[in-house]
């Protein structure tokens, strides 16, 4: 194939690419969105592999084949609930692809750079290899954690930015030494070693809680990668989709860290929930008074009495997989013509838009699940809230003591409704290490316990009911 | 400074900017559908390691580059395919 034809179908892949992250931005074109990425990608793929460079059909197909068997049968059996896992392992591949590919394009006898040309060309190597080893491990750490592999807490090292500043320095230092000599491979591999440190003890240093935000964030770092790796091969498809990649991930990133209204900065500093702690255990604990225990029949009459109901879900549900129980509950009300209405916090779960995935795939229609600024006016004339698994997400004291941790985050303010049933395993703390006064309102009744027991409790005192119902009907 | 770099740099800055306008529109509901359809397409690099790896001679680069395919495939393909098995499940009206 001819370089020019290349570059028409590498244009023509790139809009594609475009059209396809446009196309996700609404519910009813994004398969079709999807689609064009294929397409896109297809069109990427079979154009690279028919230009003159490539010539190695039977090693390539013996690379892609298996590839593309390990990729479909990941897809096929991920289980919803763990897509924050998939994902984080998914941008680690992206991360180790990019590092191979800087050092193949290294040892690759360049075809005669000298001079600028080839200082350029090593400063791409460098700082794709960078970015690549960052994604990879930071990735991985990621994986760990939202696996539970690794536990969730923030790891805090003494002087931990220090540890950080020295080896971005190091890096740099390493940069200069690489550049123009004769062997580079030597500072090219130490600070491969070093970015991957880095990755590992930036993500580390992060709680669980923020992993939406380090999830984005890894997005964007896998975009960036591509984006170098497309500077050193002098690749325009690499560089666009790069950077489509790169900056989608930044706006979520930027899009989570808002809705927990904190600083990029702070969350990428990790350590969060470190000072609160300290704080509880110097300072005098505040009373709240007693909170309330439910359980499931008083719960159920509540529920039978009301109106309109609205599901507070957070990373408890998915926890417990509770998600098709509590669907068929809002089946069950939905049918008596109750009103049931799902509000999800821009930071419930562990990725962004984790929950909705959670409740589609229970089948419940997305019309009913709104966000929560949508949702939020209308909690004050709702009878009762169900919140499942979240904490911190429905926490007072965000807005009314400025001392808190999470001062200032936006909250669901459940709390403005008639009744609120908390569904939780235990009074205790959410991930910020904040009480939450919530529980103790008089308007607010705890049902303890594990949220997918509870729930099916629910489900079939609900049921019983209604066939209780149906006989006094007939 | 050599042209190809600031053709690039242009190509770059402009994709980040169709980019930002892009994806500023998303609902929420979309956003994990959105990350792993983004993660798939990231699966591009693949583009660069057939570059490398496509030259019959066996050595380290292709080697490497060889790997690249493999992990690069894996993003694809899984990307595409669980972002299309996402995609499926959200529905506008309750199937009984």
């Amino acid at each position: 194939m001819s370089n020019n034809l290349l570059t028409v179908a590498y244009i023509a892949a790139s809009a594609l690419f475009i059209l396809s992250l446009g196309g996700l931005s609404n519910q009813e074109s994004a398969r079709r969105g999807n689609l064009f990425g294929i397409i896109g990608m297809a069109i990427a793929l079979i154009a690279t592999a028919l230009s003159a460079q490539v010539t190695g059909y039977v090693t390539l197909a013996g690379a892609i084949v298996p590839g593309a068997i390990i990729g479909s049968i990941l897809a096929a059996r991920v289980a919803m609930t763990s897509m924050p896992e998939l994902v984080a392992i998914l941008h680690s591949f992206v991360g180790l692809a990019a590092v191979l590919v800087g050092f193949s394009n290294y040892l690759q006898p360049e075809s005669g750079l000298v001079g600028a040309e080839a200082t350029i060309h090593e400063i791409e190597i460098f700082v794709g290899v960078f970015i690549g080893a960052v994604t990879f491990t930071g990735s991985i750490i990621a994986f760990g954690k939202l696996s539970a592999i690794i536990g969730s807490k923030p790891l805090t090292l003494p002087a931990r930015h220090l540890l950080n500043i020295a080896m971005l320095v190091g890096s740099v230092y390493l940069g200069w030494q690489f550049m123009g000599a004769e062997n580079g491979l030597q500072p090219l591999l130490i600070m491969t070693g070093i970015a991957c440190l880095l990755g590992i003890h930036l993500v580390m240093a992060i709680g669980g809680a923020d992993m939406p935000v380090v999830i984005s964030m890894l997005n964007s770092y896998s975009g960036w990668a591509a984006a170098a790796a497309g500077f050193m091969l002098s690749n325009d498809v690499l560089i666009i989709t790069g950077a489509l990649v790169g900056s989608s991930g930044a706006i979520l990133s930027y899009i989570m860290c808002a809705a927990m209204n904190r600083s990029f900065i702070s969350v990428i500093l990790g350590g969060f929930g470190e000072g609160s702690n300290k704080s509880a255990a110097t300072g005098e604990k505040k009373s709240y008074g007693e909170a309330t225990i439910t359980n499931v029949e008083e719960t159920v009459e509540l529920l039978n009495d009301a109106k309109s109901v609205v599901i507070v879900p957070g990373y408890g549900m998915a926890v417990a997989q509770a998600q098709h129980m509590v669907s068929d509950v809002t089946k069950i009300l939905r049918k008596r013509g109750k009103e049931v209405r799902f509000g999800i916090h821009p930071v419930a779960g562990r990725m962004p838009g984790h929950m909705n995935v959670l409740l589609a795939e229970a089948n419940v229609p997305y019309d009913i699940v709104l966000e929560m600024d949508e949702i939020n006016e209308d909690l004050s004339d709702t009878d009762v809230v169900l919140v499942v698994g979240a904490n911190d997400t429905v926490n007072p004291s965000a807005l009314d003591d400025p001392d808190s941790p999470i001062a200032g985050m936006p909250v669901m303010e459940v709390w403005n409704s008639q009744n609120v049933v908390v569904m939780k395993r235990s009074l205790g703390i959410g991930y910020a290490g904040v009480d939450n006064p919530l529980f103790y309102n008089d308007n607010t009744q705890m049902l303890l316990g594990d949220a997918k027991t509870n729930v099916s409790a629910i489900l079939t005192e609900l049921s019983a009911s209604e066939s209780k119902k149906e006989l006094v009907a007939a | 400074m050599e042209a190809g770099l600031l053709t690039g740099l242009v190509v770059f800055v402009l994709a980040s900017f169709v980019g930002f306008e892009v994806i500023n529109k998303v609902p929420p509901t979309l956003h994990t559908p959105l990350m792993s359809g983004a993660n798939a397409i990231s699966g591009i690099s693949v583009v660069g390691a057939l570059l490398i790896a496509g030259v019959p001679e066996w050595n380290l680069t292709t080697i490497l580059g060889l790997i690249a395919i493999v992990l690069a495939t894996v993003n694809v393909v899984g990307g595409f395919l669980v972002t299309d098995r996402m995609l499926q499940m959200f529905k506008k009206k309750e199937i009984a």
